[in-house]
């Protein structure tokens, strides 16, 4: 594989960048793999890659109906974290942010990595208190967390409405400085060139119509492209597990609901962090192109449609327009819609299944980016070892029956219903 | 932005209703023994299916009552909705 750096970005300027390499192959599928991975997002590129990395499996096949970087990867607001409560979800997304930190160095490709921190504000005493919980629960298992006062928060960010009159006042807010951002197309983008130089197929415009189960053992899918045999199956297709699950006679706990986001139109440098409203569901962040990068709630009912509707989108900015009065001047650039594998407690499943060599990773809500790493790595242990590795033993798909929920917003089942 | 035909009032704004979930999920009855698969199936476990799904709204800024809705849930396309005690 050709190894991207400055001299070899100077030697084919020189040449009119005529002698790149392509970065990933168009193979047509065999007709067995020892694993298929159905779902070519970050998650299933991801997984591949490690398949390959930590375990040295490569006769591996994604199998992606649309193409990389199509889906819920490329629609993300490229948001990473690890600023959770419970001790399940701390270390596992922890585990994401150290795959983070290398991630450029791993896998030669720039996915711009910006540790540029994540404020959480605070609009009561009640909350100042839950998120200083937070902060130290955080901090016991080893993750950074700064508690704000308000005069903090005033002078890194100035621009919040900071007058006495609003309804939502700020009292202050958690801040994770580890927290931030990366370029989400090039994380896809690299986990697949990566994962392509190591031997695996990514077969692209192949959409699963069936599944080959004999005798409670996986042995192959079908596809638009024909049948493949395979001995371990692997599912990352978030909004459209159910789907699929129903093509295997089960039923998950899961829904699949749509969620929008937004871009503005590009302005001057003024939010160096991402930011979030305590007392809704708005987030935001700038990229380096200069646009205001915004998101929220979900559109609220059952939703395949990968676009959006008028009223939430109206909901979410007038939060954004409650926390940031400025943002009422800027014109929308943008704005799209993903759907979202909604858990019934909030957190993900990454488990086996009662089908012999059948693996599920799914659930991820509206947090599925900043898990990319964490879950190709421990989803990628999981199908090799054939059995969960400590970091995602919590996320298994029996909890919903013995009551082990991890309920990180304490809401209870269906968490995106408020 | 959807409109919603309540059995009730007519056509309204998507705005006026909030979402009630999957309309054909059963409750386990009353005063029976239960099992924990049971109640797992009931409280967790959906089809979510792309395409044709009942689903409860609730008129919450209008008449106030719960009303079915038969929605495709890949194009929002309502074909019909109903009083709650009614069935397709």
């Amino acid at each position: 594989m050709q190894k991207y750096s400055v001299f070899s970005l100077i030697k084919n300027a020189f040449k009119g960048h005529k002698d790149w390499e392509v970065a990933w192959k168009d193979p047509t599928p065999k007709n067995e793999y020892d694993v298929i991975i159905i779902g070519g997002g970050g998650h299933g590129l991801a997984t591949a890659y490690y398949l390959a990395k930590e375990h040295n499996i490569t006769n591996v096949a994604i199998v992606e109906k649309g193409w990389i970087g199509g889906g819920n990867v490329g629609r993300n607001t490229t948001i990473l974290r690890s600023n959770y409560m419970h001790d399940q979800n701390g270390l596992f997304y922890e585990k994401g942010m150290d795959l983070w930190r290398s991630m450029s160095q791993d896998l030669n490709f720039n996915v711009m990595y910006s540790p540029r921190g994540i404020i959480n504000l605070a609009h009561s005493d009640a909350q100042m208190n839950a998120y200083s919980r937070r902060g130290n629960s955080m901090r016991l298992n080893g993750i950074d967390a700064v508690l704000l006062g308000r005069e903090e928060i005033k002078k890194i960010l100035p621009m919040l409405d900071f007058s006495d009159d609003v309804r939502f006042p700020i009292f202050g807010g958690l801040m994770q400085p580890s927290g931030g951002t990366a370029r989400h197309d090039a994380v896809a983008w690299g986990y697949a060139r990566q994962a392509d130089s190591m031997g695996v197929d990514i077969i692209q415009h192949c959409e699963v119509t069936g599944f080959d189960v004999t005798n409670g053992k996986i042995k192959g899918i079908k596809t638009s492209k024909g049948n493949i045999k395979a001995k371990k199956i692997g599912l990352c297709v978030a909004g459209n597990t159910s789907m699929l699950a129903e093509m295997l006679n089960m039923t998950l706990p899961i829904e699949t609901h749509l969620l929008q986001a937004c871009v503005s139109e590009p302005i001057k440098p003024i939010l160096d962090q991402v930011v979030t409203f305590g007392a809704g569901h708005f987030y935001c962040s700038q990229s380096d192109k200069g646009e205001m990068v915004m998101g929220g709630d979900l559109d609220g009912y059952n939703s395949y449609a990968q676009r959006g509707n008028l009223p939430t989108l109206q909901h979410v900015l007038t939060e954004g327009i409650a926390m940031f009065p400025f943002l009422s001047k800027l014109k929308m650039l943008r704005t799209w819609g993903g759907i979202m594998d909604m858990s019934m407690d909030g957190s993900p499943i990454i488990d086996k299944t009662h089908i012999e060599g059948l693996y599920l990773n799914c659930g991820w809500c509206y947090g599925g980016f900043k898990a990319t790493p964490a879950s190709g790595w421990t989803f990628a242990h999981t199908i090799a070892q054939d059995k969960v590795h400590e970091l995602n033993a919590g996320y298994n798909l029996n909890r919903f029956n013995t009551g082990h929920l991890i309920d990180e917003k304490g809401l209870g089942t269906k968490t995106w219903i408020s | 932005m959807l409109h919603i035909k309540c059995p009730y009032c007519g056509t309204r704004s998507q705005n006026e209703f909030v979402y009630g979930g999957d309309a054909t999920v059963k409750r386990p009855q009353l005063n029976k023994e239960v099992s924990d698969k049971e109640w797992d199936t009931f409280v967790y476990l959906r089809k979510s299916p792309r395409g044709k799904h009942l689903e409860f709204w609730q008129h919450i800024s209008g008449c106030r009552q719960w009303i079915k809705v038969q929605r495709d849930t890949a194009t929002h396309e309502i074909f019909k909705t109903l009083k709650p005690n009614e069935d397709i």
